[in-house]
């Protein structure tokens, strides 16, 4: 057999980003295996603990704020035409585009005391930074489901409304729960618009870097691996689950 | 039942204008029409689905053109069937009863009822991905019969089927809509189509309803030169068929095959053969004939005849209606091969 050498050599090129992202996990990961102690000693820091539930809060939080605003306007971009909806899509894209301390002081400066050190602007700024994944993610799901389908079901009966929820939410939901998911892991990844809006209450990425300012590289590494293992694992059972879903 | 006055709207490509007609009710309606006439945006606007830009629409006398879909009581069948792919054949057929908030036990007897006549109850709880075309056909029809519609909407529903499924449909549907008497409107660009199940037909072209009739009338008498050119200049014949013999108006033809009942059959006005006197040929058809018109299209020449109550166009070159003396009035012998026949 003729060996492709084209394509081999595009994926040895590509195998370098996968490398990439893959050698610096494994590397801080066995690490921390050879210092055990430390990462037990962590476990039981109720520091650390406590700032672990707070990101893990604020981004389901997030998540769910962003399901809740995020799937309407999916739907009014993927159904409608109207003047003005190029600059609508490209608002919802700017975040991606802000530099996130950048982000931070946006906000502060528009809610200032509002949001200052509180949950709620932890939430306030993972939501900035991060909602654009679930809504580009309902858009492209519903746009994916036929209208004819929807115009189907009106005529069996079943109003606008009902057409939604029975039609169109249940064949774009692996699509939105995907990007939900997205929004999730940006929420829990975000730090530089925290930083700024609500250094406290303290969520575990701000206390990385605090340990990492304060006491070095040895003391926030553990946080790390602990920060990470939970992300990942959430992360991986997350997209399975709804990976399921959509081939069920 | 339903009548359709001066409707006219503009969508994309696709454009509507004064567009009139009425359905009575138990009728079979098809709207023929080539691809791009507005066929599938007229279907939608009578949905309810878009809103004519002028026009009104009524039922049974109401005016119903601002009703939402929902309101209507029709039951729309797009081309591509728009099956729910997230659910199974039960759940697609049950949608509309289920928002009715029709009884388990009854959704159950329905759905049963309607699969039976259908035959497709043993595909009850397949996804509909998994189905053949003609599967998946029969459940939209299904579907949108099961919540007894007034009026249903066929969106060419033959179109994506292979031949042979779809002569076997065609053929159903005729079962079908004896068997459960609703009132239709299809809309579809297959002439085989609209002369099998049409109670009455209205060419459409162009956006605009250029003639609308009984099937007969608008085959024998196409309103304009464009309508003749799309139906194809066919002769229809239609009569009551027993075995291979076809009684219309008078005339005893004799079929290519054995059939019973209201029939109708088709011929082509160049398989006819013209004559002065009796001839003795293959042809196995042949009638004595009026000649009620002559019409010169260039070279060729298409002749109006008159045999019994039957009305039939020929094709004949110029230079044998000069040749033969072929003018109004004149009496010439028409005959044709049996095989030349289309049964419908």
């Amino acid at each position: 057999m003729r060996r492709n050498y084209t394509v081999a050599f595009f994926a040895l090129m590509g195998s370098f980003l996968v490398m990439y992202v893959v050698i610096p996990l494994m590397v801080i990961l066995i690490k921390q295996l050879s210092d055990l102690e430390m990462l037990i000693k962590t476990l039981h820091d109720p520091l650390v603990i406590k700032a672990l539930r707070n990101s893990l809060f604020t981004a389901t939080a997030t998540a769910l704020i962003s399901l809740l605003f995020g799937v309407p306007l999916g739907y009014v971009l993927a159904r409608k035409n109207f003047p003005g909806k190029s600059i609508v899509q490209a608002v919802v894209d700017v975040p991606v585009v802000i530099p996130h301390s950048v982000v931070g002081i946006m906000l502060l400066v528009t809610f200032s005391s509002a949001i200052l050190d509180s949950y709620t602007g932890i939430i306030a700024a993972m939501l900035f930074v991060s909602a654009p994944f679930t809504i580009n993610a309902a858009r492209d799901g519903f746009s994916a489901v036929d209208e004819k389908l929807e115009h189907v079901a009106r005529t069996l009966g079943a109003s606008q409304m009902k057409a939604f929820f029975t039609v169109s939410l249940p064949m774009a939901l692996s699509s939105i729960l995907s990007g939900a998911i997205m929004t999730w892991a940006r929420a829990i990844s975000e730090v530089g618009a925290i930083l700024i809006v609500a250094y406290y209450p303290k969520t575990a990425q701000v206390l990385v870097m605090e340990y990492f300012n304060n006491y070095g590289l040895r003391s926030s590494r553990p946080i790390s691996v602990i920060l990470i293992t939970m992300s990942l694992t959430i992360f991986i059972i997350l997209r399975w689950l709804v990976g399921r879903k959509a081939n069920a | 039942m339903l009548e359709v006055k001066s409707l006219s709207k503009d969508w994309k490509e696709f454009r509507l204008r004064e567009i009139s007609f009425e359905i009575k009710k138990g009728e079979y309606f098809i709207i023929l029409g080539p691809s791009g006439a507005g066929k599938t945006l007229l279907l939608e606007v009578i949905a309810g689905i878009f809103s004519p830009d002028k026009g009104r629409i009524f039922m049974n006398g109401r005016d119903i053109t601002e009703l939402p879909p929902e309101k209507r009581c029709f039951a729309y069948i797009p081309q591509n069937y728009a099956l729910f792919p997230h659910m199974t054949v039960f759940e697609n057929i049950s949608y509309g009863l289920k928002i009715r908030k029709t009884s388990k036990i009854e959704i159950d007897k329905k759905v049963e009822e309607i699969s039976d006549v259908l035959g497709i109850n043993h595909l009850l709880h397949r996804k509909p991905k998994t189905l053949s075309g003609g599967e998946q056909q029969r459940v939209a029809i299904a579907r949108a019969l099961v919540i007894e519609p007034e009026l249903l909407l066929l969106d060419e529903p033959f179109a994506n089927l292979d031949l042979q499924t779809r002569g076997k449909l065609i053929a159903e549907m005729k079962h079908w809509k004896k068997e459960l008497g609703f009132t239709a409107l299809h809309v579809t660009h297959s002439f085989e189509e609209a002369v099998s199940l049409g109670d009455r037909v209205g060419v459409m072209l162009d956006g605009q309803l250029i003639q609308a009739g009984t099937v007969r009338e608008v085959f024998s008498k196409p309103a304009s030169e464009e309508v003749a050119k799309f139906l194809g200049f066919e002769n229809i014949i239609e009569g009551t068929a027993k075995g291979r013999i076809l009684k219309a108006n008078g005339l005893e033809i004799e079929l290519p095959i054995e059939t019973e009942g209201r029939i109708r059959v088709g011929l082509r006005p160049e398989d006819i053969i013209l004559s002065l006197s009796p001839i003795k040929t293959s042809a196995r058809n042949e009638f004595k004939a009026v000649v009620e018109g002559v019409e010169e299209l260039g070279p060729l020449v298409r002749v109006q005849l008159k045999t019994g109550g039957v009305e039939l166009r020929a094709f004949i070159t110029r230079s044998s209606m000069l040749e033969m003396g072929i003018e109004k009035g004149r009496e010439v012998y028409v005959s044709f091969k049996t095989s030349a026949l289309h049964v419908f």
